[in-house]
């Protein structure tokens, strides 16, 4: 038997989909929630003083920003606790006996994380509709470096999932690592808001090619050009694949 | 029968320098089963865990319906179930969708009349919609073996099936496995109990830190370890055993005091009436008699130490 094993990565998504619906509200309320709180305190209250910014409503131009925010958060936690819970409950023995590979096994979870992960995007993106008029440019890139954002840190949070050894090791990265530089990396405003030497600093962020990407799919502006980050999005699912594939072919932290 | 398990000069050696496996060969046909038989730590486990793919080893080959396991992984994969030692399940999960989702990994079109077979084979058919959590340990076992077999294995792993499961599901768990017998499944167990070795396998395995010591028919080896020594204390010490039971297989300690005679439980008649027969005719009186059998400890480290030397 050569090739992918697609009936085993059907087999993982499902898993893992089922796992999602089973707990849907929990899994859309608390997103939900998140993005109405950021509407009400960056949206009205700081929104209220600082207009526009580069000629969109500052209401308006936060909604990349959240979502973005949302697919990073979503992406790590759902793919490092997909591949962590099974660690931890002893089920990944599964994965090792069976015909699956490094390939299925990444495809199934990181697919599945990622599946969640814009699907909850969306969610905010419908529920920004009902607080700002939200135009978007070039809905395909849209979709495009929403999908790929989520893929990139599904493959970065399957990463910490395979690394972690506890649930605390679990929450560090995504907390001390991924939360700051999403909020460093342009979020909230635009970088070319900043003074020039901050500006250089922020370029060396990865997620601000990513938030930046994304907001010019919306509103045609950008802090760098379109095409360096969608090479950064490569690079960094590149970058994790390989990772990947040498984690598992070394069996490190999966095998003895 | 051919051969669906070759194992050859297969080792693991671990960075601290244990060796866990020791030039490790062993051949075992289709639809046969052995028993492997250790104390803890013995390579037991770690032997099930190599041919599933859980270790990697060190050195040697191992194929699996003449798929080597590392360079052909996934057809050799394909044709083992493996029913772990630890219960490991995913607690919020139901039972039929654990057994579904198996299926699926190994890349089995969904078939759930095979399920539902063997669900109730198991007698998890009413449980199918409980999450595992519910479940007893002995449930939670069957689930295990559910899943291990949800994808139509030829070889099934078995690592110490019945540890920690009460007399009646033990009698159960054999059950299950005589019924694979006569499906044709090739069963590979671990074991620390000589009794259920002795029910289920064809053939038995003795491990022992990382080396196969022997390997050799259940009845056979059963025949070595039935054998017990009848202690008879006498009230008055001999000089020696009486020429005339000499030819009996006995034997005197040093001060006198004390005969022993070794017998085979599991023969027809033991000798041992008539040995006390002939003593008493003899007006040798007993004071006392007290019966000993070896346990398997003691067989395994005889068989260890014989190997040293």
């Amino acid at each position: 038997m050569t090739g992918i094993n697609w009936r085993g990565v059907g087999a993982i998504f499902h898993h893992e989909m089922t796992r999602f619906f089973r707990t849907i509200w929990q899994s859309l309320a608390s997103p939900v929630l998140s993005t109405v709180l950021y509407f009400v305190v960056f949206g009205a209250a700081i929104g209220g003083r600082i207009q526009s910014v580069e000629g969109v409503e500052y209401g308006a131009f936060i909604v990349p920003g959240l979502m973005m925010l949302t697919i990073l958060q979503q992406a790590v936690s759902n793919a490092s606790f997909g591949i962590y819970f099974p660690k931890f409950s002893g089920t990944i023995y599964e994965y090792l006996v069976s015909p699956v590979g490094w390939i299925e096994v990444t495809l199934g979870f990181v697919g599945a994380a990622a599946a969640k992960a814009v699907l909850i995007a969306l969610v905010i993106l419908l529920t920004s509709f009902a607080f700002v008029g939200v135009h978007i440019l070039h809905p395909f890139w849209m979709l495009a470096f929403l999908i790929l954002s989520a893929l990139g840190f599904s493959l970065l949070g399957f990463i910490i999932g395979l690394w972690a050894k506890s649930f605390e090791q679990l929450q560090i990265v995504p907390m001390m690592v991924i939360m700051p530089l999403v909020f460093l990396g342009g979020a909230f405003y635009s970088a070319s808001m900043l003074p020039p030497f901050w500006e250089g600093v922020a370029k060396l962020n990865p997620v601000l090619y990513l938030i930046s990407g994304f907001r010019w799919s919306f509103f045609g502006l950008a802090d760098v050009p379109v095409g360096v980050s969608l090479v950064a999005v490569a690079i960094m699912i590149v970058m994790c694949m390989a990772v990947i594939r040498w984690i598992f072919a070394t069996g490190w932290r999966l095998r003895e | 029968m051919g051969a669906i398990i070759e194992i050859d000069h297969l080792s693991k050696q671990y960075d601290s320098g244990t060796k866990a496996l020791d030039d490790v060969s062993l051949s075992i046909s289709e639809g046969e089963i052995i028993a492997l038989l250790g104390p803890n730590g013995a390579g037991k486990t770690t032997l099930i865990s190599v041919i599933c793919g859980l270790v990697v080893p060190t050195g040697g080959t191992v194929r699996v319906g003449g798929h080597d396991i590392r360079t052909d992984w996934r057809a050799a994969r394909k044709l083992i179930g493996l029913v772990p030692q630890e219960i490991a399940l995913e607690p919020f999960e139901k039972v039929i969708n654990c057994v579904r989702f198996t299926r699926g990994l190994y890349g089995m079109p969904p078939d759930d009349a095979y399920i539902e077979r063997i669900l109730r084979a198991l007698s998890l058919w009413d449980k199918r919609d409980a999450a595992t959590r519910e479940l007893s340990g002995g449930m939670k076992r069957r689930v295990l073996i559910a899943k291990a077999l949800s994808h139509q294995p030829k070889v099934l792993f078995l690592d110490e099936p019945t540890a920690g499961v009460d007399v009646a599901l033990r009698r159960e768990m054999w059950e299950v496995v005589g019924e694979l017998r006569r499906e044709g499944v090739t069963i590979i167990l671990t074991t620390h109990y000589l009794e259920e070795a002795e029910e289920m396998a064809d053939r038995v395995g003795v491990i022992a830190r990382g080396r196969l010591l022997l390997v050799r028919p259940t009845a056979e080896l059963m025949g070595e370890f039935g054998k017990k020594t009848l202690t008879i204390e006498l009230d008055a010490p001999l000089a020696a055993i009486p020429a005339d039971l000499a030819t009996r297989d006995l034997s005197l300690s040093a001060d006198g005091r004390q005969l022993a005679f070794d017998y085979d439980t599991r023969a027809e008649r033991t000798g041992i009436a008539r040995l006390l027969g002939d003593l008493a005719a003899r007006g040798i009186t007993v004071r006392d008699v007290s019966t000993r059998q070896s346990s398997l400890e003691e067989v395994f480290l005889s068989l260890v130490s014989e190997n040293a030397a």
